[in-house]
């Protein structure tokens, strides 16, 4: 194995050109898996809305829109520090890239620390599914849909199943932002090596494909998850 | 490349350059990953063959008299996780497609190697934690999990199954993707896609399915997990979730799984029959086409497997419709393997043994498959022994019979030894014979009406059992013989020349074993067939000089 | 043409040992579907094996140095190696699904019998409420309809000699038909694996003649009233009559007649009162509205078990434009049944 001059060419690969298409080839396969492994999740999502809309509206109209919103924000943002973050890699300005790279870090923490936030007021009202799930109507949405008894407790099934979806899919996200931070600190240190120029950038730029592919799962989530039939209450 | 070239001692090979265990487990040669691959998939292999045989034993009487209920339930659950998931699903693509991807592309190595060692260990992890599930009182859900039998009512260790299931099914993604960037941007210049050797047509296909189905099998497993531990109620029927949803998403993925079975099977038969004609493969663009042809089509035909659960009628329409299509690029492929021995040279070695075998399973296995996916038949023999026999035919006679005629026609490269031949022979010979004579009975079993999953059954069934049973034994000894004698070559073997067959393909023109670095010098590009390029000539006669010593009256 | 060919058949049905007994209308026509792809598969299967096995012993290899020919493309070969399975297996797609839609469209005589599966056995309800465990007894030359369901996992009902299967789903009804015409004893098998004893989940078929058959009914005393006299109960119990009256008014549709009839929906399409339909509006209203209704009655899911689900269910479908129908149905069973079941609903309820 070479370990000359050109260290950052691997020694299976012939040029940095070839190497940049085989890393990003390979990064963007990454995200179709990637994608039908989130495709599961929104097909089980989709016909549970469709087969049971109402149920779902009431049930997302729990979700605390304000956080959600925040995150949506923030997030965004991190994608835009990212994708500056990519810029300077390719622009080899190392100090640059390690503050974009902080400034993305940070960002994804603060996600993380509003979703712990909203996840632990469920477990406070207990609309974690499980045995101790609970889950009550508005009493101005039973007013409104002249709910009887029976369809509350058939409401309370259907809020489950809305939940469980919820914490898949968020839980499921929330990982990939963890798996997220864990990479882009692992990214600091050949960044603070100067390691990325003009040639060798295809890590950064790598990663900077993971991230927004994460931020826009979240951008389909926040959507289907928080605001569709939000008007309920209206 | 051409620094090692000054360097290059012809007696150091990539299995000899380094004895030490370290060497083996840190390797990042791609033939050594192959090899990582091949000692575990045997482990897993022996081990689900061993269910296998005690399935037979228990179905030898009509009573349920060697196993409990539940004991026989777990080993069948325990076969199917392992022959699948283990063993067929990796058998060629991790095995020869690590070995032969990067050669027959004239590449070093697979395009990212640590992401390729890594992938061997995330299998050997998912294997333990179903190896750990077989320890601490196995699994008895079968190995399609069906909700809400495996996400409520099972009382096994379903999650160490399903999260074993979960983190190999990663393995197989990241190879594919692997393969797939490999063969896009790794292919020595003048190798167009045109010239490409239709093994990696095979494994192309294949690692597309493994990249775009297998995360939703991995999610769907997932969420069964997630019901059993941390009470989510996706599939739950009792909150209003719907079990079939499960089937439809399972499927999805696992019904392209049996192509990821038999596309590179496919890939290596088309090899066979070439080489062993000595002619260029007839149809090349059909056959190449008919793999990516069936690959597509894989992904829209899965709901043939829920034509039972009240589907509507117009969806059963569809789906049975789309699933013969299927049906046209197999026997295309068919056609043209047979077409390609006209006019040939045909040598009648093992690995053709094997070849030859294929197409005449395969094609009972195809046939049946037609009669599946008419509506009519399927309502009767669906989870019957009828299906069990197809996707034996399918999955053993297809894609095991591929791996081994492959693992045949590839071991001197491999590992620089002949094996013997007559041993070999009479092994291809036995596992065709008890395959056969294990799995045919079952066809009539299962149009009699025999269940599947049966651990006791109507005494009018016995006699086909039995059948079955005494077929298994001989397939038995036909798996344990190659055991047997590839190790033995291992020690003792004939020194294999660099193209012992006189076949075309890259992988012939370098040394067997073949360096670390694959190719010495830069690899001439031909075309893959051509059996009457100059290249082949010398070491075509010298094969003969070979034969002519060996038997001194030649007639 | 097929019938043609029909007509020659039967003999070498019959004595063809490895086929199961042909004991319902539709088994012969599955078998005929079989027996003719096989033959199809027989005779292809030989041509493309002899074919192989030909070109594999006239080209062999005859000294150390040969090669083969350039034959390696025919336009020809192709097109014949797509065109002819192409329009066999498109043939055998039409032949099977027209057997299949035989096979789910359900006579409308069929008399209705229903079947709950659960670990690990079959409760089988006949239409007078007389009640079997794994057997299942029933006369021959009528078409039976038979309703399911699941208490617990996935199951499937499965007679092979009448060629039928359907899979048993919690929290949902399938349905299928069949019709015996051969008098016997026949298996019957749970062909879903459905864990620990799945494989003795079954029991016999009986089919007996008319008169046998009528002969078993006096014989076995229900062990309750009749489905429709239960539903008659439950829907003044569960007060489903304060909405649901002789006419249509402002708070429910009238369910006389409605069985059977296509109703328009608030979504804007039209669905025709099946079974399910009628189950699904009483465990989950909502789901499909009648157009002109409010949303106001109330789910019944977990309030009413699967049988009294049926009940209901067969009591509605009793409830057509005479208005003497229902009582006239109730003579088949004796009076006395009514008050056991009034008992039951209540102590259940």
């Amino acid at each position: 194995m070479s370990t000359h001059a050109d260290s950052a060419l691997a020694h299976h690969f012939e040029s940095f050109e070839q190497q940049r298409t085989a890393a990003s080839l390979g990064m963007w396969l990454f995200l179709a898996q990637e994608l039908m492994f989130f495709g599961g999740l929104f097909t089980c999502y989709l016909i549970y809305r469709s087969l049971n809309s109402l149920d779902f509206a009431i049930a997302s109209s729990e979700l605390d829109i304000t956080l959600g919103g925040i995150n949506t924000a923030v997030l965004i943002t991190s994608s835009l520090t990212m994708a500056l973050g990519v810029k300077a890699a390719q622009l080899a300005k190392k100090n640059q890239l390690i503050g974009y790279l902080l400034a993305t870090i940070l960002l994804a923490c603060c996600f993380l620390v509003i979703k712990y936030f909203e996840y632990a007021a469920k477990f406070e009202h207990h609309t974690v599914p499980g045995q101790h799930f609970e889950f009550h109507v508005p009493p101005d949405l039973i007013e409104k849909f002249e709910l009887g008894p029976e369809r509350l407790v058939q409401m309370e099934k259907r809020a489950e199943i809305f939940f469980s979806v919820y914490f898949a899919m968020t839980g499921l996200h929330g990982l990939h932002v963890l798996i997220g931070i864990g990479i882009a600190i692992w990214l600091l240190f050949p960044a603070s090596r100067g390691k990325f120029n003009m040639d060798y950038h295809a890590p950064v730029e790598n990663f900077g494909l993971y991230w927004h592919f994460v931020d826009l799962v979240w951008i389909f989530l926040f959507p289907l998850l928080y605001l569709l039939g939000r008007n309920i209450h209206a | 490349m051409s620094a090692h070239t000054d360097t290059y001692d012809p007696k150091v090979n990539y299995l000899n350059t380094d004895w030490s265990i370290k060497s083996w487990l840190l390797t990042l040669d791609h033939k050594r990953i192959a090899w990582l691959y091949l000692v575990s998939i045997s482990g897993f292999f022996v081990l689900g063959g061993i269910f296998a045989l005690l399935i037979r034993l228990e179905l030898l009487t009509p009573q349920g008299d060697l196993l409990s209920p539940d004991g026989y339930n777990r080993v069948f659950t325990q076969h199917g996780v392992l022959m699948i998931f283990l063993f067929l699903i990796p058998s060629i693509p991790a095995v020869l497609g690590n070995f032969l991807v990067p050669l027959m592309c004239g590449a070093i190595d697979v395009a990212f190697p640590r992401l390729n060692l890594a992938s061997w260990y995330i299998y050997t992890i998912g294997g333990i934690l179903i190896v750990i599930a077989l320890i601490t009182g196995g699994v008895d859900t079968g190995w399609t999990f069906y909700t809400p039998l495996s996400s409520t009512y099972a009382n096994s260790q379903v999650m160490f199954v399903a999260l074993g299931v979960f983190i190999a099914g990663f393995s197989s993604i990241l190879t594919g993707l692997n393969f797939l960037v490999t063969i896009h941007t790794m292919r020595a210049p003048g190798l167009t896609w045109g010239r490409l050797p239709l093994f990696l047509w095979g494994t192309y296909a294949t690692s597309l399915i493994n990249v775009l189905g297998t995360p939703v099998v991995a999610i769907t497993i997932g969420l069964v997990g997630a019901e059993r531990t941390l009470g989510l109620g996706i599939f739950d029927p009792a909150l209003g979730g719907d079990p079939v949803l499960f089937q439809h998403l399972f499927w999805f993925y696992s019904h392209p799984a049996v192509y990821i079975m038999i596309l590179p099977a496919f890939g290596v038969i088309s090899e066979l029959i070439s080489a062993f004609s000595r002619k260029r493969v007839f149809g090349y663009s059909f056959i190449a086409a008919s793999s990516v042809g069936i690959a597509v089509l894989g992904f829209i035909v899965w709901a043939h497997h829920l034509f039972t659960t009240g589907m509507s009628v117009y969806a059963a329409t569809v789906f049975s419709a789309l699933t013969m299509l299927i049906a046209v690029p197999t026997a295309v492929k068919m056609i043209n393997w047979t077409t390609t021995m006209y006019q040939g040279a045909v040598k009648w070695d093992t690995p053709m043994l094997y070849a030859v075998g294929f197409l005449g399973l395969f094609l009972i296995g195809g046939l049946t498959g037609v009669m599946l996916a008419t509506l009519g038949i399927d309502i009767h023999v669906h989870d019957t022994y009828f299906v069990v026999a197809h996707f034996h035919y399918v999955m053993v006679g297809g894609a095991i019979m591929g791996f081994l005629g492959g693992l045949h026609f590839w071991w001197p490269k491999m590992t620089g030894r002949l094996y013997p031949e007559s041993f070999s022979k009479v092994s291809a010979v036995l596992i065709f014979v008890g395959f056969n004579a294990t799995f045919f009975p079952q066809f009539i079993l299962g149009y009699m009406g025999m269940p599947r999953r049966y651990h006791a059954y109507p005494e009018e069934f016995q006699v086909l059992n039995i059948f079955s049973t005494a077929g298994a034994s001989i397939l038995g000894v036909g798996y344990l013989l190659p055991l047997v004698y590839f190790t033995w070559s291992i020690v003792a073997g004939k020194k294999a020349p660099e193209n012992p067959w006189g076949a075309m393909g890259l992988e012939w023109r370098i040394p067997s074993p073949p360096p670390t670095e694959n190719f010495v010098k830069e690899p001439v590009i031909t075309d893959a067939y051509d059996y009457e390029h100059e290249i082949l000539k010398e070491q075509i006669e010298e094969i003969a000089r070979d034969e002519a010593a060996a038997v001194p009256s030649t007639a | 043409m097929i019938e043609l060919i029909k007509g020659y058949l039967p003999n070498i049905l019959d004595n063809l040992p490895l086929l199961p007994e042909q004991a319902s209308t539709i088994a012969a026509e599955v078998d005929l579907l079989t027996l003719a792809w096989t033959a199809i598969s027989f005779v292809s299967g030989t041509i493309v094996v002899a074919v192989a096995l030909y070109f594999g012993i006239r080209y062999r290899r005859r000294y150390a140095t040969q090669v083969g020919g350039h034959e390696t493309h025919a336009p020809a070969v192709e097109i014949v190696s797509m065109l002819i399975p192409f329009v066999a297996c498109m043939a055998m797609f039409v032949w099977g699904t027209k057997v299949f839609v035989d096979m789910r469209r359900i006579p409308p005589d069929a008399v209705e019998y229903f079947a709950f599966g659960k670990q690990w056995m079959w409760k089988i309800q006949h239409p007078n409420g007389l009640r079997e465990i794994n057997d299942f007894t029933i006369p021959v030359d009528t078409p039976i309809k038979l309703t399911m369901t699941s208490e617990d996992v996935i199951h499937s009902f499965f007679i092979p000699a009448f060629r039928v299967k359907q899979d048993v789903l919690p929290g949902r009804y399938t349905t299928m038909w069949f019709e015996a015409t051969e008098l016997g004893e026949f298996h019957l098998f749970c062909a879903e694996y459905c864990g620990s004893e799945h494989s003795y989940m079954g029991g016999t078929v009986t089919v007996l003649s008319q008169e046998d058959y009528q002969d078993f009914l006096n014989q076995e005393s229900p062990e309750r009233g009749s489905p429709v006299s239960g539903g008659r109960e439950l829907f003044t119990s569960l007060a489903c009559v304060t909405c649901h009256q002789e006419a249509d008014n402002a708070r429910g549709p009238s369910l006389r007649g409605v069985y059977g009839r296509e109703v328009q929906l608030a979504s804007g399409t039209s669905v025709v009162v099946d079974d399910a339909y009628l189950r699904e509006s009483i465990v989950n209203p909502r789901a499909k509205m009648r157009s002109g209704y409010m949303p106001l009655m109330p789910t019944f899911e977990g309030q009413v078990t699967e049988e009294q689900l049926h009940d209901l269910v067969s009591y509605i479908k009793t409830l057509d434009n005479t208005n003497d129908v229902a009582a006239n149905d109730d003579d088949s069973s004796d009076d006395s049944h009514d008050s056991e079941t009034a008992t039951s609903v209540s102590a259940g309820g």
